[in-house]
């Protein structure tokens, strides 16, 4: 049951993060990365680790996705607006794009296939567990990633804000 | 197993059937509620005191002609309503409509699903139920549209943030995020005092708190007096402008229904769920008959509040509202939120 789960998820996100890519439109390819992002939460799931999930589906489907199409459509980007590509970028991006595609694939040639990790404890993911591990084992990292997100949000006000005019 | 599945469908089925009739019937309570409110009738004509109406309303939807613009999206614009539609009736299955009944030696519980994240499961449902109407705004290919789509967005993104927050407080003070035990939590004696027993309720320990999340409830499900995405003086009718037939409908349904399920979610977030006082002395699946009944009431009492704001209050200017949403709630509710941190390490209640 959780195996078929597992391949329909996976069949599913494999397939929108290619239209994602391939698609025209800017609007269908956020689209298809919110349908991608879904799926995600789904094995998430099936992992049970349903606090992750949901928590993936607040923070990027239901936050970031919607700014994301809230921009596009602010802008009205369509097919029509996209710029023509001379034919030399074409080539340029073709080479370079092959490129990174050989190295991964020769990266990825001599990996050895992972062990599935064994979780030492099934039911890390509820929000109980989750919540002691990450309030005693890991605070450290946890505070000081919590205030790298406090100084990047600080930075983007400041890139936001509107230059001041001095009057004096 | 298949008890647990029969039980499950009967309990979804039922569920879904009362949203559908409860939403369908708000329409006409809406139109009456606001007739009481400005000294008129209202509807009177369909069967007595115009109890047909929300019928012959459902009939000239479906059989009004179905327009799809030239210009649009034509697949977004049909997804639109759905996922509306879907969103606001994926909601009701976290919440705890009664205690459990007691059928032939075996337990039902009268929740759907118990999962233990159950409150951020209805963040999430809230914060996708936009989308619905951003992909219908923007696939009408109209610029009215779009802009209440914007307007929807920005609106909902911003008082999520402030609804969070004010729910943390319960969280903390529930220790659990599993609604069923929100709701069981508040089945005590309020502050100690006897003869009060199943009146526990958070509002009581959570007032800023309460009317942080009400105010919030308002702008994510459009009501007046932050209906913006609608305002049909300035965008005609926002962001359904180009839909006709049953696809308004659906959006206009989704709308009653949100109002619903957000009533729901506010009664047993801070008004004790289905609990009242006095529940505890029945026996047992009386209690839970009673319970439902408790919780309707609540409903329906919210229900009411959405509609006599609606008919009490103008609306707010867009700025207005961005202002009373990042400058007043979101510092209100982390206060409020620090607050109860405060007072409970203090009490060593953690």
């Amino acid at each position: 049951m959780t195996e078929l789960f597992f391949y329909i998820f996976s069949f599913i996100s494999i397939l929108t993060a290619l239209l994602v890519v391939f698609s025209k439109n800017p609007i269908h390819s956020v689209l298809y990365l919110i349908v991608t992002f879904f799926t995600i939460a789904g094995q998430y799931i099936l992992m049970n680790a349903q606090f992750l999930a949901i928590v993936h589906l607040i923070v990027y489907a239901g936050a970031v996705m919607v700014l994301f199409l809230f921009v596009l459509m602010l802008l009205n980007l369509n097919e029509n607006a996209e710029p023509k590509k001379d034919l030399i970028l074409k080539i340029v991006s073709i080479i370079s794009s092959g490129l990174l595609f050989l190295t991964l694939t020769a990266a990825l040639k001599d990996a050895e296939t992972s062990q599935p990790s064994i979780a030492t404890n099934e039911n890390l993911g509820l929000v109980k567990n989750l919540g002691n591990v990450l309030f005693k084992e890991y605070v450290v990292p946890f505070e000081l990633s919590s205030i790298l997100f406090l100084s990047s949000m600080v930075g983007a006000v400041m890139l936001g804000k509107k230059e001041q005019t001095t009057n004096n | 197993m298949l008890d647990l599945i029969i039980e499950k469908s009967i309990l979804i089925l039922s569920v879904f059937s009362v949203t559908l009739l409860i939403a369908t019937y708000l329409t006409y309570t809406e139109r009456k509620v606001a007739a009481f409110l400005q000294d008129r009738i209202g509807p009177d004509r369909a069967g007595p005191f115009g109890i047909f109406q929300p019928l012959a309303d459902a009939g000239k939807m479906f059989f009004k002609e179905d327009f799809i613009p030239a210009a649009s999206a034509k697949w977004l614009f049909i997804m639109g309503p759905g996922i509306a539609m879907f969103t606001a009736c994926m909601t009701g299955a976290v919440i705890p409509w009664g205690t459990s009944l007691n059928i032939m030696g075996r337990e039902v519980s009268l929740q759907i699903a118990d999962v233990n994240i159950g409150i951020l499961y209805i963040m999430g449902m809230v914060s996708i139920g936009v989308y619905g109407i951003m992909i219908g705004g923007w696939a009408s290919n109209n610029k009215y549209s779009l802009m209440g789509a914007i307007r929807a967005s920005s609106q909902m993104i911003s008082y999520e943030l402030a609804m969070g927050l004010s729910i943390i407080s319960i969280v903390m003070m529930t220790g659990s995020l599993s609604l069923k035990d929100i709701a069981a939590g508040q089945s005590g004696q309020l502050f100690g005092i006897p003869l009060t027993t199943g009146l526990d309720w958070n509002v009581f320990v959570q007032p800023v708190g309460f009317i942080i999340f009400l105010v919030c409830a308002f702008a994510e499900t459009n009501r007046a007096p932050f209906d913006l995405p609608e305002c049909e003086s300035e965008l005609i009718g926002g962001y359904h402008t180009e839909y006709s037939s049953m696809k308004l409908g659906f959006f206009l349904f989704a709308e009653y229904i949100n109002m619903f399920i957000s009533s729901a979610v506010i009664s047993t977030l801070y008004f004790g769920g289905y609990n009242f006082p006095g529940i505890h002395l029945l026996p047992h699946n009386l209690q839970a008959i009673a319970g439902i009944a408790a919780l309707f009431g609540k409903i329906f009492f919210f229900i009411f509040v959405f509609m006599w704001v609606r008919w009490t209050l103008p609306r707010f200017r867009y700025d207005q509202l961005m202002h009373l949403g990042w400058k007043i709630l979101i510092p209100l509710s982390i206060l409020n939120m620090l607050v109860t941190a405060g007072w409970m390490t203090f009490r060593n209640l953690l």
